[in-house]
């Protein structure tokens, strides 16, 4: 009888996740995109020594972004790129207040970055009941966002939008710049040890880490434009089921190597939709794949610590003014 | 408590053996201390000096070996028995807490209610009864060296130290702190104390030592009393198939480079001022020219560290005018903070010179060469260009530094105390190159905490004393009054 109740709910998580081909295109590989996109530019951030904990809010400017243009813009594939442009810049905007925080008033960007989360989600709650809400002011949502805004389907009856493979270029592209480019180096260098990227390399740590954080944001930004073009086509609140959260997870599960992000996002969205399935057809709680991912990460960090990996990425205190 | 007459031992080692991986670190060492005694613990570095101390107060477990504390076998091997023995170490990374006041971190780690009254009533009286003065500052970064070092030799003696073990305690002090800290060391165990000196420098071992015990590669080439030997068969002892070099704790021995006083300027400053919060250094106005060495002599807080900062471009200036060339080797005092990043690859740690002006592509295979070709010409000992920098020992690390940085041509070099816990092989290596960048045309500047080594290199001085620099003849008596502010 329990065996049975398991094999039941196993077989939802299946079905729920990878089983069948809905679950696959319109389900899990979708939940994965947006956590690709975050997790690659929470990876940068914490490579930096910069804890961007607000992937969240800069996703929920990315999405008002996209979505105010993607009202207000009619034309073309131009529309689709303006839109993704747009969340990216406010997504990079987001970001830089805390950057400039930091720069200029030494506050941490852990708590800046925690506390930005919250106004942009009050931000997007009034948005949508005020100034962007439909115009039969009956939900509290956005109109749709024109047909020529939206990223392609890949397949017609599938979800699985063009935003994976805008997820694949990103997660590539910021590895090859982390191990080709200077760029990255510097990042990767004031992230292991600001001193001597600063005595030895003669480079400008507060600027290379405040640009990890705005390059972070973006990136997070990114992935709310690509959450309203190719999936939602609307802003509304709890647009994000805590994929900001979720990436922080799946950055560190993945050691923080961009390409890692790909499978370790794929995992998670694993996860959480097999356990939206348990919930669904066999009455299983989905906080299990919360439950689940947490093991992960201790997991990980426990062999980390093993493996003589230290996730702490800034070493002493941190300089203040003239140093 | 009378001096050596009682001498039981404090610390007895028998048969000390330690292997990390396949390295051996100790191969069967045996240590005597008595009480009432001082016993230096010589040899270069990597020799295991340090994990033979270690291995005393407990950090870590020998593999084979007895270790027997105040006659008694220490079983379960544990830093808080030995401490409950009467044992107490002074390490060379000192391990305060930076944020927490003098008397807190006297009192940090100990049972029950913590009472701030009582802890600063308690840092008064040992520090009055060990003759150790520690401000009472708010937070304990704000402590020189050397004050911080007091306090960790407080905090021993506080928990009841009667044997202490001081691990290279002279490496980041001014000279005439060093003789402080040595007179203190000596009535220490003439009031019945005992103490461990672990240091590579054999005049203060001779100094203030009753008996001195030498390591080589884990073994023991030499124990006996202090007074029975000499420099050079200590040096002997210490280098085994290198005797010859060791004669003098320097290579003083080498040509010194003629000053030249009509080579170009290179570095000219007038009325320079740097200001962090006060102005640590004012009015300083001097030039270096090519091919000279010049020698930065002061005691810590002179002022001299920010003016090292500013001539290789890391702190802007306040006021003045500071003519400084664009090709500047830096070598820092700190290596394993600012010089190199621990977990990165040698090449990624080459790759790190000038890496705040470089765009585009990295050219990792060219930097790849670029190290192994500098792992053979400096002679660094390293299994791979891909080996993490921390797997290096310190004298390797400060060559690749020193390679890195002195690779190709540059017109001014600046180093900080570029030999600091090295032995006297990567010391005459470190000196060597200084000579030939000056030889090949560069200006030296040069600060080391190590004034003999300040006039073995350097043809001028410049003295900062308090925040004011002058020059002052390459003379030691001389330059000992001007760092301390005496005419």
């Amino acid at each position: 009888m329990l065996l049975a109740d398991v094999a039941s709910a196993l077989e939802a998580f299946w079905r729920g996740s990878l089983g069948t081909s809905s679950a696959l295109f319109s389900g899990t590989l979708v939940r994965a995109v947006p956590l690709i996109l975050v997790g690659v530019g929470v990876a940068l951030a914490f490579r930096a020594g910069v804890f961007n904990i607000g992937g969240e809010g800069q996703l929920l400017l990315g999405a008002v972004a996209s979505t105010v243009v993607g009202l207000h813009w009619g034309g073309g594939v131009a529309g689709v790129i303006i839109a993704l442009c747009a969340s990216a810049v406010a997504g990079a905007a987001w970001a830089a207040i805390a950057a400039v925080l930091r720069a200029r008033f030494g506050v941490l960007e852990v708590i800046s970055t925690i506390m930005l989360n919250f106004v942009a989600v009050n931000l997007v709650s009034y948005l949508v009941r005020g100034p962007l809400q439909e115009p039969t002011r009956i939900y509290p949502q956005t109109s749709l966002i024109a047909e020529s805004a939206r990223l392609s389907r890949l397949w017609t009856g599938t979800r699985l939008h063009a935003g994976i493979f805008i997820g694949i270029v990103v997660a590539v592209c910021a590895w090859l710049v982390l191990t080709r480019m200077a760029a990255g180096f510097r990042l990767r260098a004031v992230g292991a040890s600001p001193s001597a990227a600063r005595a030895s390399g003669r480079v400008d740590v507060e600027r290379v880490t405040a640009a990890a954080l705005v390059a972070s944001g973006a990136l997070a930004g990114l992935a709310g434009g690509v959450e309203v073009t190719g999936v939602t086509y609307a802003l509304y609140e709890n647009l994000s089921p805590g994929y900001g959260f979720s990436a922080i997870a799946v950055a560190i599960l993945a050691r923080l190597h961009p390409l890692g992000v790909l499978a370790t996002a794929l995992l998670f969205a694993t996860l959480e939709t097999g356990a939206l399935g348990m919930q669904r057809d066999a009455g299983v709680p989905s906080v299990v794949a919360s439950v689940l991912e947490a093991l992960a990460i201790l997991a990980v960090v426990a062999a980390s610590g093993r493996f003589g990996i230290s996730w702490r990425a800034t070493r002493g205190p941190r300089t203040s003014g003239a140093a | 408590m009378s001096a050596r007459t009682d001498g039981g031992p404090a610390l007895e080692l028998r048969g000390i053996e330690k292997r990390f991986g396949d390295v051996v670190a100790l191969a069967g060492v045996d240590l005597n201390v008595a009480q009432g005694s001082v016993h230096a613990l010589l040899g270069e570095n990597g020799a295991g000096k340090t994990t033979l101390m270690r291995i005393a107060y407990g950090l870590v477990p020998a593999d084979r070996g007895e270790v027997r504390l105040f006659g008694t076998p220490a079983s379960s091997h544990s830093v808080r028995g030995a401490v409950r023995a009467g044992v107490g170490m002074v390490q060379q990374q000192l391990s305060l807490a930076p944020n927490l006041s003098a008397a807190e971190n006297l009192v940090l780690g100990r049972r029950g209610l913590f009472n701030p009254a009582a802890a600063a009533e308690r840092l008064d009286a040992v520090s009055a009864e060990f003759g150790l003065r520690v401000p009472a500052v708010s937070r304990t970064q704000d402590l020189s060296i050397v004050e911080q070092q007091r306090l960790e030799i407080l905090k021993a003696l506080s928990r009841g130290a009667r044997l202490i073990i001081l691990d290279e305690p002279t490496a980041l002090l001014a000279p005439s702190e060093v003789d402080d800290l040595l007179q203190w060391i000596r009535n220490f165990a003439s009031n019945g104390g005992s103490a461990v000196l672990v240091t590579h420098k054999l005049r203060e071992a001779l100094a203030v030592a009753d008996d001195v015990t030498v390591l080589r590669r884990g073994q023991v080439t030499r124990a006996g009393p202090a007074k029975d030997t000499s420099a050079q068969e200590l040096a002997a002892a210490i280098f085994a198939d290198t005797a010859a070099d060791g004669a003098s704790e320097r290579s003083s021995d080498q040509p010194v480079p003629a000053a030249s006083s009509e080579g170009a300027v290179i570095v000219e400053a007038r009325d320079v001022t740097i200001s962090r919060r006060v102005p640590v250094l004012r009015g300083a106005s001097f030039v270096v020219r090519r091919h000279e060495i010049v020698g930065v002599a002061a005691v810590e807080g002179s002022g001299h560290r920010e003016l090292l900062l500013a001539l290789a471009g890391l702190l802007p200036i306040t006021a003045g005018q500071l003519r400084t060339p664009n090709r500047i080797a830096q070598i820092p005092a700190d290596r394993a903070r600012d010089g190199l990043i621990p977990d990165f690859s040698l090449v990624e740690n080459v790759a790190l010179r000038g890496l705040g002006g470089r765009r585009g592509v990295m050219p990792w295979s060219s930097l790849a060469a670029l190290t192994s070709e500098l792992l053979r010409r400096f002679g660094i000992v390293a299994p791979s260009p891909k080996t993490p920098a921390k797997a290096l020992s310190g004298g390797n690390q400060q060559r690749l530094v020193v390679a890195r940085e002195l690779e190709r041509e540059v017109d001014l070099v600046v180093a900080d105390n570029p030999t600091r816990g090295l032995d006297l092989k990567a010391t005459a290596f470190v000196h060597t190159q200084l000579r030939g960048a000056a030889a090949g045309g560069a200006a030296v500047l040069i600060h080391s905490t190590d004034l003999d080594e300040i006039l073995s290199l350097a043809t001028r001085v410049l003295v900062v004393f308090h925040g004011s620099v002058r020059e002052v003849q390459p003379e030691r008596s001389a330059v000992g009054r001007a760092m301390l502010g005496a005419a």
